[in-house]
């Protein structure tokens, strides 16, 4: 970085610290600097990292209310006929954004050394589960056992989340599986745990009444669990 | 509370928030609303004031969210960004500034026994990383960030050379970037145990 020069204008206005008449002219210049699209983009990340190191009192719960108060009026007047449910191509938008940051943390991690058209797979899978987990119709059952949630839309598609969930041991993977009432255990897929959240798009049907649970087994999967479910939800 | 999107990426929000759904802009708020409180409330010392600002910055999420594109950045920054801008913008209208802005806030009030778990973890590894700093470079970044001081401001109640305020911030910075790491999912939201 060159003393003196607009480049060197990229930390201070990270910070916000330049004085508007300064901010723009380097605005101006990072139109054309790619270099300095980057160094702000980092810089910036860093800079909002400060605002996590305020210890303050929380905000009065008015200010929630005022702000989605303010928010729906506003929409309002701008889209007056807007259906209340989501749109499924909008959940669809959602979810390969969605897919990519975060759902993915689990099951995502499982699949970076595979294949690309195993990646496209489980992308396709999570954004199936994104949708699933969006829809209104879907009914959703807490797991006993784990920190998570079974979500089952109206035609049984259904996904399982469970947090912090520790990587399979090696030579073992979980689960999951679908007991439908007054039935024998369906295999529903497998998957590995680890990282912050797993997603996993079950790959049976879910009819009503039914156990969803997970068990570990041996890499690979069994067709019928040989251990006891790690944890369980009634849908 | 029922947090129906508790699942969705701070991305995948935004682009729901930007097709008018308000439980999209409730869940960010839910999980930014209270840091950007507490840095409103850094920067302008005044709660009304940090309540405008922090007010501003969401409908300004609400309005631009269609603008908003996660390659060129992660959306807790882009909020965060909105929500210091506005903070700055205010102070320097007000021209109250804070005759104690030098001594940098002992912290106050914080440690609430509701606070989320993650949020103090946040805070402590920011707060770490601010220490390891040379002196000149913290003040830099602290009366920056936190102040609302422009730089030449700043080179002028520090009574140094405009180029080397310039430097301290940049290296701060770049310090600071290095002592968190890239700051990758420990940074972004990761969903509480009793979100559903």
């Amino acid at each position: 970085m060159e003393p003196g020069t607009v480049h060197d204008l990229t930390a201070a206005y990270a910070l916000d610290a330049l004085a508007a008449d300064e901010a723009e002219v380097y605005e101006a210049h990072l139109a054309q600097c790619e270099r300095c699209r980057e160094e702000l983009a980092s810089l910036t990340d860093t800079a909002g990292a400060l605002a996590w190191a305020v210890d303050a009192p929380p905000p009065p719960a008015r200010l929630r209310e005022a702000i989605l108060g303010a928010a729906a009026a506003e929409r309002e007047n701008v889209v007056p006929l807007r259906p209340r449910a989501l749109p499924f191509r909008l959940v669809s938008a959602a979810a390969a954004v969605a897919a990519c940051v975060a759902v993915g943390v689990g099951v995502w991690a499982a699949t970076l050394s595979h294949s690309l058209s195993r990646e496209r797979a489980a992308r396709a899978s999570d954004a199936t589960a994104v949708e699933i987990l969006a829809d209104d119709a879907s009914r959703r059952a807490s797991l006993s056992g784990g920190s998570g949630v079974v979500a089952v839309d109206p035609t049984g598609q259904a996904v399982l989340v469970v947090r912090r969930l520790p990587a399979a041991p090696s030579g073992k993977t979980y689960e999951a599986w679908v007991i439908p009432h007054g039935g024998s255990p369906v295999p529903a897929g497998t998957f590995a745990g680890g990282g912050g959240t797993s997603v996993v798009r079950l790959r049976a049907t879910v009819p009503q009444g039914a156990v969803v649970a997970a068990t570990v087994e041996r890499a690979g999967g069994v067709q019928a669990p040989t251990t006891t479910p790690i944890f369980s939800a009634t849908t | 509370m029922s947090r129906p999107l508790a699942h969705f990426s701070d991305e995948a929000l935004v682009l729901l928030a930007a097709r008018s759904e308000q439980s999209a802009l409730a869940e960010l708020y839910d999980r930014y609303g209270r840091t950007a409180y507490g840095l409103a409330l850094r920067v302008l010392r005044d709660e009304a004031l940090a309540e405008d600002a922090v007010q501003e910055a969401f409908l300004s999420v609400w309005r631009t969210a269609s603008r908003f594109v996660p390659e060129r950045g992660k959306a807790s920054t882009w909020i965060l960004t909105l929500v210091h801008r506005r903070a700055v913008d205010a102070v320097r209208r007000e021209e109250r500034r804070r005759a104690d802005s030098l001594e940098l806030a002992p912290e106050q009030g914080g440690g609430a026994v509701d606070e989320d778990a993650w949020l103090r973890l946040q805070r402590e590894r920011v707060q770490e990383a601010l220490r390891q700093l040379p002196d000149a470079q913290r003040e830099a970044l602290e009366l920056a960030y936190y102040g609302g001081f422009s730089q030449s401001e700043l080179a002028e109640r520090l009574g140094q050379p405009l180029g080397t305020i310039k430097s301290r911030m940049f290296a701060g910075l770049t310090r600071m970037r290095e002592l968190l790491g890239e700051p990758g999912m420990e940074m972004s939201w990761s969903p509480g145990p009793s979100t559903t």
